[in-house]
């Protein structure tokens, strides 16, 4: 019920993004999900890619320094209050989120990324409500 | 072993009343053979005879390198040519090389002081030397090879380069002990491992390694890379060569200084002021027992500390700490001394390798200020940025607690700090612009 979100660290200066995606791009790498978060000196890049390895590898090759991290891909009903629940559930149980952003729009619901400070907890509680979690398997087949 | 028990644990006592003699001694000797020091002494209105304890020594002037470039090649010699058999030199990279000179005496005496420096660092009669230092002009082979030879050690007398026969005389002559500077002897590792094995499976018990500063994180890699223990051995030319201080295998904690030769001292690089045990600083060497080339008050430039304690091994000699860097790297920010190797310190509490880094010191509105730029490796990275944070306010923390001054700590892409011939360059001060 993991997948595997793959991390690299960004001095914030101008054109860095692109040379990360003209890498992963000159190796047939594809960007399933992105998220950016940043202060006024760095910024920290997170990817959910088709192909963890060949990412990591190419990244590395290239001076980066890569870090890689269990994050839960998680249903989200899309419609008002689909995620108030979800956040609300986790909130009651304290599981704190440390982050999270969207991956794609699967039929009449939202996939979206969670990293928790606890993830084998989050995910059994989600399970226990009838809240699905994606395994890798099927994230990649999305 | 201790090679020479009755010197190297002598009481506190017995061995300051001898340094004093030896030093009235020495002094008398250069104020009649070096114009130089006879020049110096005049001008800060002293004679030999002036110098009544040890703590007079502190009244007379330093020499520096500049001093010895001045006198190049033969001025600070305190014999005529007749006496002296064995000339060495430093390299001279930064200007025109320093000569010294050694008389027959000398050498003994050195030989016997690499005697004792191999005992220490575990080596017995029995043992097999490989001596990979280089043999020349730079005093780091033939000190070693005739400290072996008087220890009564079988010396392989390698020296540097080659290091694929190195390697080969390595396994078929079974040394037991390497004498090498520490990176040429990771090298060393790197190009065994390359030809198929590793220098773990040979025979080596102990090394001694030295010429060139290193960490305790060095130790542990040369230590489980050769299956050893390492020691760290201090000299320079100009006050004998390797064998002026030695760390004992037992404690591997400060290197013991042969005071019954060399009276250290440690000052403050800038106001020139003695420091007491403990504190850190320059350090200074008056030789009390060398003939050719006596030195007085030397500044060698090297960051150290100096520790009375006793310590496990019996030898009651004073330890120095391993030299942590040199005065000429010294940064002064808003009166504060710096040295990077301080810093380098504070980051290694923060990642299990010593990261790259760089300082930037700039001047805004009359204030120093100091940038401590930090390449993030894989062990300090994390995904969130608050963590990333949180690494920065703790080394910034750290380095305010031991260094007493405040840094902005700044995260940089692995590789974005410019290198040169693959060193990095640890100091950028705009403030000289």
């Amino acid at each position: 019920m993991r997948v595997e979100q793959i991390s690299i660290f960004l001095e914030n200066t101008g054109g860095r993004i692109a040379e990360v995606t003209t890498i992963l791009s000159a190796a047939s790498v594809n960007i399933r999900a992105l998220s950016l978060a940043d202060t006024t000196d760095f910024g920290v890049l997170r990817l959910i890619v088709d192909d963890n390895e060949t990412a990591e590898k190419v990244l590395k090759e290239n001076g980066f320094s890569v870090g890689k991290t269990s994050v839960a891909a998680v249903a989200v009903e899309d419609k008002p209050g689909g995620l108030n629940r979800i956040l609300i559930l986790l909130a009651k149980a304290d599981i704190n989120v440390e982050y999270m952003y969207a991956l794609q729009q699967n039929g009449d619901h939202a996939v979206m990324i969670f990293r928790f400070d606890n993830i084998d907890d989050a995910v059994k509680l989600l399970d226990s409500e009838g809240i699905r979690v994606y395994k890798a398997s099927e994230v990649a087949s999305l | 072993m201790i090679y020479d028990i009755d010197f190297e644990t002598m009481p506190r006592e017995a061995l300051e009343a001898i340094q004093l003699r030896r030093l009235q001694s020495t002094l008398e000797n250069v104020y009649a053979k070096v114009p130089f020091y006879q020049k110096k002494f005049k001008e800060a209105g002293l004679v030999p005879g002036d110098i009544r304890s040890l703590k007079d020594l502190s009244l007379l002037p330093f020499t520096t390198k500049q001093d010895l470039r001045d006198n190049y090649p033969y001025g600070m010699f305190a014999v005529p040519m007749e006496s002296v058999v064995r000339i060495h030199a430093s390299s001279g990279t930064t200007g025109s090389p320093t000569v010294v000179g050694y008389t027959r005496r000398d050498i003994d005496t050195w030989s016997n002081l690499m005697a004792r420096a191999l005992s220490a660092g575990g080596a017995t009669r029995g043992d097999i030397i490989h001596n990979a230092y280089g043999y020349g002009l730079f005093t780091g082979g033939l000190g070693v090879h005739y400290g072996a030879e008087k220890l009564g050690a079988s010396v392989i007398p390698v020296s540097g380069g080659n290091t694929k026969r190195q390697i080969v005389i390595m396994k078929d002559f079974g040394p037991t002990i390497l004498t090498a500077t520490p990176s040429y002897t990771l090298h060393l590792a790197e190009v065994a491992k390359e030809m198929g094995f590793s220098l773990a499976d040979l025979n080596f018990k102990f090394g001694i390694f030295g010429a060139e500063p290193w960490s305790e994180n060095m130790r542990k890699e040369l230590e489980e890379t050769l299956g050893i223990d390492a020691v760290d051995i201090y000299g320079l030319s100009e006050v004998m060569g390797p064998g002026v201080a030695i760390e004992c295998h037992e404690a591997k904690n400060g290197l013991h200084i042969f005071e019954d030769h060399f009276i250290p001292e440690i000052i403050d690089p800038i106001t020139e002021e003695i420091l007491p045990y403990g504190e850190t600083g320059e350090l200074v060497f008056t030789s009390i027992t060398k003939e050719a080339f006596p030195i007085i008050r030397y500044r060698t430039r090297d960051i150290t500390s100096l520790h009375p304690e006793p310590c496990i091994c019996g030898r009651t000699h004073i330890r120095m700490k391993r030299v942590s860097g040199r005065t000429d790297d010294m940064l002064i920010i808003r009166g504060v001394n710096v040295f990077p190797s301080q810093i380098e310190s504070v980051l290694m509490k923060s990642s299990d390798t010593t990261p790259h880094y760089q300082l930037v010191v700039d001047r805004e509105n009359n204030l120093d200020t100091l940038t401590v730029k930090v390449e993030v490796s894989e062990t300090l990275f994390a995904d969130e940025i608050r963590m990333l944070q949180n690494t920065e306010k703790k080394i910034s923390k750290d380095i305010k607690e031991y260094l007493g001054v405040s840094a902005k700590v700044m995260l940089v892409e692995p590789k974005s700090i410019a290198r040169s011939e693959g060193k990095a360059v640890r100091v950028i001060d705009n403030r000289k612009r």
